[in-house]
Order: C-alpha cells, then sequence, then structure tokens
C-alpha cells in the first residue's frame, strides 16, 4: 500500500523554493547594506559607510524618532483598548450594543488602508485639528486595537473559566478575580498584542501619510519619498536596521509565548 | 446566580472605553467621508461646500443638506479614468489571487505534510516576512528588478539573456511585488485546513485505485475549500485597494483605484471626487467583505 499522506519530493521542493522566495530578497538587502560602493548594484567590498551616513541625515533620524514614538504610544493605548474589548467580547455575554461594536472593532482589519486613512484626515480637517505626532497616533491606535483584541481574545478562549470562577467561589469579587487570576494568564497574550501593534504602526505608509501634517514624518513616509526618487543605497542600511528592531521585537514575543506554554497553556497565535 | 453571570456586568463596562473610541475614530469619519462625497469642490479651506454650521441655525442647516448632489457620483460613472481603475483594480487582484492560489497551495500543503515538530518551525518561517515592513520587502525587490540589478547580471552571466531586460514599471514586477507581500496571507489560512485534514480519507482513496491527481482533485481540494475561501478573500480584498506596490513596481500608464483615490486627493486636491471614489470603492469590496464575515462566523460555530 502506498501512503499518500508521506512528505514527497515535491513537497520538499514546493517548500524548501517557496521559503528562499520569500527570504532571498531580504538577505541580499542586508547583504547590499555593507556595500562599500556607491552604486547600488556593484559590489565594492564590506563597509559600514551607508550606516554612517544614515546616522549623519538629520531628516531621517527625525523622521526614525518620530515613527518610534507613535509606534510606542500607539500601541500602548491600542493594548489597552483592544484588551477591554477583548474582555468585554469574551465574557460580557450579551450586551447592548455587541454586533456593532464587534463590526466597528474588525472592520478595519479589512478596510482597505486608504479609505481608513482618508476618514481619519476628513475627521480632524472638521474639527480643525493640528495634525503631527496625535493624529498619527489616534489613527495608528485606531487601526490597531483589533488586532490587539483578535490576539487577546483568542487567548481568552482558550483559558480554563474554571480558574476565575473558583477565585470568586473563594470570595474575590470579578475584577480582583480578574486581576489576580486572569490577568496574569494572558499576560502573554497582551505582550504578543502590543509587539504586533508596535510593528503594524512601524510599517504603515499610507495612514500616516493621510493623518500627519507637514514638517512630522514617519520613517516610512520619508523611505517612501526617497525610493520614489530613486535607489540610494542609505535606503539599505535604514532598512538593515528596522529589520533588526523588529528580529529583536520577534524573539521578545517568541520567548512570550514560549512563557505561556510553559505555564501549561497552549501558545498564543503568533 | 452562578459566577459566571457575576463576572459579565463588569465586563461589559469594559466595552465603554473601545466602544467610544472606535465610534468616535472610526464610525463618524465614514459620515464626513458620506456627506463630502456629497458636496462640491471649491477653492477654499477646506476645498468643498457646504461646510455644515452646526451655530448658524436650522435653515441654514436646512439650505445646506439641499445643496449635497450626487454629481460627483455622475462624474465618477461618466469618466473614463475612474471606469478603467476599477476594472483594473479588480483585474489586478483576481489575476494576483489566482497566483497567489497557485504558488501558496503546494507551500501550505508541504507544510502541512512535515512531521509535527517541523510544521511549527514552518509556520514561524512563513510568518516572519510578514512582520517586517512591506516597504523594505517592496524596496528589496526594486534593488533586485531594477535595470542593473541582480536579476539582470545573473540573467545576462548565464547568457540567458544578451540585453538587460525591463523588469522594474511593468506589470510583471508589481505581480512579484504582490504576490511576494501577500504570500503569507494565503498559505496560513490553507495551511490551517489542510493540517487539520484527516490523513487517512486520502489514502483511503487511494487504496481505492485512485491515482494521486484524482486524490487531489476529489478529496483533497474539496475539503481544503475554507482555507481557499478564507485566503482568496484576505488576499484579494487589501490588493483591490493597493496603492503601493503598484505604485512603485508598476508602469505610469494605466492606475489602480487606491492611486487615482490617492491623486485626486493629493495632487488635484479634490476631496469630494476622492470621498466619492472611496465610497464607491467600499461598496465594490462590501460584497467579499460580507462573505467574509459569514465565512469566518461559520468557522467560528464550526469550533475552528
Amino acid at each position: 500500500m502506498r501512503k499518500l499522506s508521506r512528505l514527497s519530493p515535491f513537497n520538499i521542493a514546493s517548500l524548501a523554493l517557496g521559503l528562499a522566495f520569500l527570504y532571498l530578497p531580504i538577505l541580499i538587502l542586508v547583504i547590499y547594506s555593507f556595500n562599500a560602493s556607491r552604486l547600488v548594484t556593484v559590489w565594492g567590498g564590506w563597509s559600514l559607510r551607508w550606516y554612517h551616513e544614515f546616522f549623519n541625515d538629520r531628516a531621517m533620524i527625525e523622521a526614525a524618532w518620530m515613527s518610534l514614538r507613535v509606534a510606542v504610544t500607539s500601541a500602548t493605548i491600542a493594548t489597552l483598548l483592544g484588551t477591554l474589548a477583548a474582555v468585554a467580547l469574551s465574557r460580557g455575554e450579551h450586551f447592548r450594543g455587541r454586533t456593532l461594536f464587534s463590526g466597528m472593532l474588525y472592520a478595519p482589519l479589512v478596510m482597505p488602508e486608504v479609505i481608513t486613512g482618508l476618514s481619519l484626515l476628513l475627521l480632524f480637517v472638521a474639527l480643525n485639528a493640528e495634525r503631527g505626532f496625535w493624529t498619527v497616533t489616534i489613527a495608528h491606535t485606531t487601526l490597531t486595537t483589533c488586532f490587539v483584541a483578535v490576539v487577546v481574545q483568542s487567548r481568552l478562549g482558550s483559558l480554563d473559566r474554571s480558574l476565575e470562577e473558583a477565585a470568586m467561589d473563594l470570595g474575590c469579587d470579578p475584577v480582583r478575580a480578574f486581576a489576580m487570576v486572569t490577568l496574569p494568564l494572558i499576560a502573554p497574550a497582551i505582550v504578543a498584542g502590543w509587539m504586533l501593534a508596535f510593528t503594524l504602526s512601524l510599517d504603515d505608509l499610507v495612514i500616516a501619510s493621510f493623518t500627519t501634517g507637514p514638517g512630522s514624518a514617519t520613517l516610512p513616509i520619508r523611505i517612501y519619498s526617497e525610493v520614489r526618487l530613486g535607489v540610494k543605497p542609505e535606503i539599505n542600511a535604514i532598512c538593515t536596521l528596522v529589520i533588526a528592531l523588529i528580529a529583536v521585537v520577534i524573539v521578545i514575543a517568541s520567548l512570550a509565548s514560549k512563557l505561556s506554554s510553559s505555564q501549561g497553556e497552549s501558545a498564543a497565535p503568533l | 446566580m452562578s459566577s459566571r453571570r457575576i463576572f459579565a456586568r463588569p465586563a461589559r463596562f469594559a466595552a465603554i472605553a473601545p466602544y467610544v473610541w472606535m465610534a468616535l475614530f472610526f464610525l463618524v469619519p465614514f459620515a464626513f467621508v458620506l456627506k463630502i462625497s456629497l458636496s462640491q469642490t471649491a477653492i477654499a479651506q477646506p476645498p468643498y461646500e457646504p461646510v455644515f454650521d452646526l451655530t448658524a441655525g436650522w435653515d441654514a442647516l436646512k439650505a445646506a443638506f439641499a445643496a449635497l448632489s450626487l454629481d460627483n457620483f455622475r462624474l465618477l460613472v461618466s469618466d473614463d479614468l475612474y471606469v478603467f481603475a476599477y476594472v483594473r483594480s479588480l483585474t489586478v487582484a483576481v489575476t494576483a489571487t489566482a497566483l497567489l492560489l497557485l504558488i501558496g497551495y503546494p507551500i501550505a500543503y508541504g507544510m502541512a505534510r512535515l512531521p509535527k515538530r517541523w510544521q511549527a518551525v514552518a509556520m514561524v518561517l512563513v510568518i516572519v516576512p510578514f512582520w517586517t515592513s512591506f516597504l523594505i520587502r517592496i524596496y528589496a525587490w526594486i534593488n533586485i528588478l531594477q535595470h542593473d540589478g541582480l536579476l539582470n547580471q545573473i540573467l545576462l552571466a548565464l547568457h540567458l539573456v544578451s540585453q538587460p531586460v525591463v523588469w522594474l514599471s511593468t506589470d510583471s514586477a508589481m505581480y512579484i511585488g504582490i504576490v511576494y507581500s501577500y504570500l503569507p496571507f494565503m498559505i496560513l489560512p490553507l495551511y490551517a485546513t489542510l493540517a487539520k485534514m484527516e490523513p487517512s480519507l486520502e489514502e483511503a482513496a487511494g487504496d481505492l485505485g485512485a491515482p494521486p491527481w484524482q486524490v487531489f482533485w476529489l478529496v483533497t481540494f474539496p475539503l481544503s475549500l475554507p482555507g481557499v475561501g478564507a485566503g482568496v478573500l484576505l488576499c484579494f480584498i487589501p490588493i483591490v485597494g493597493e496603492f503601493v506596490i503598484p505604485d512603485l513596481l508598476a508602469g505610469s500608464n494605466s492606475l489602480m483605484i487606491g492611486q487615482t483615490l490617492w491623486l485626486e486627493f493629493f495632487t488635484n486636491k479634490d476631496w469630494p471626487v476622492a470621498s466619492a471614489a472611496a465610497i464607491v470603492l467600499l461598496v465594490v469590496l462590501l460584497v467579499p467583505l460580507l462573505l467574509y464575515e459569514r465565512l469566518q462566523k461559520r468557522q467560528l460555530e464550526q469550533g475552528g
């Protein structure tokens, strides 16, 4: 009898090709960021020249700093709101306006970014709000709250509710039971949600372009305007630094989810 | 009263803050888009009229309402530029989604056939590029596809071509970029359904004499349809509104609706027409959006 479910050479080949397709372009970019040559495509030996160039580029550094501040602030607010929303949806049973609530919460997940960006800009103009750090932060919070909610909600769903009930049988009020029992158990998912919100904010170009004002460009906006003018080797260096930062974030997030699986529960997704 | 019910009350209060936030920054802005799509372009700040002035009294408000019109929508339907942009967006999205399915399926299938331990590793490997900035990934492809880029260097060195091939600013470059960016969105839902599938079903079909292609076509593929649906919608919807990838990789001769909207807004400063274009885009996407929601609900009910 032939076992069809076994790994065939075709399976292995498609996996290997697929992963090569996903990783080779990024690898090439990282290697070329250490290229000494001014021409992006000619290899001129190893050098840190373009990293120097980046650290002396005031506009780029300012944009990077702006992006980091926006990402940290919006990820923090989104984590708070997203966790609250996840608790309401998974523990609040049926409350008034639940359908509208979950609809609003998850719509940004699938909405084209141009529409979200456009609508927020129109709101800010109507409110006569000065566009800059806070408008981008609000926009990113709105975008990322649903991602946090998804991650935390799936963790809450897999949690054994008898733990909460036991705490309350022992005399805890619900808020205390949540703080002492539930919160530590979902903490890794909350950390993972924050990381996801952070990287999404760091990544966003379209919504930030709509909601920022003159003089407060984020890093993707600056990179984008540079790339449109033509390829510059400095961009390779900046991109490599961003990849390194995100790699650190992923390592922390995976450690957090490992922590959660060692507590005897299934690991949070992502 | 069970403790479960006691827990529900404070949990409902948890909804207040996110509820207010999303209403304020998600729902209300759409009302503005709708209103401005019915307004006229004006050389003013903000560049549209009428502007509702709530302090001016009821009559002024009524007059402002009367000034709203469907002119912008008529313009969208009658202007070839927009009609082409919508058609092009849908064509690109259909083609790219088909390519994604063709490329993503064998990868997801291979992942699902790995030993359990390696499946987790493969999944992390597929997710990691998703965490890497999409702008950086597109930029990486510009490096490879440009005139004297790596791809042409390799092709020339292998004597496969005698002249550098123009890759950048073509539709092929755009499709490479889109497939590259959205591949994880296609692989993950496909893998999720394929990994859950009972291998004995395929074995049984094989034992009953079906050749491998028949096993795949009559057993594996139909059973993976929920994953196919989720993957297709997850890719199709955002690709229709895609702006950055076609802008950086495709030629400038035919625009997608995301680019047209962006140009109308930032270059022509025609906010009312841009808003109307956004509303039409939303209506176009409402069908797959609702389909997606129904699919998700069904999967939740099945305990997926």
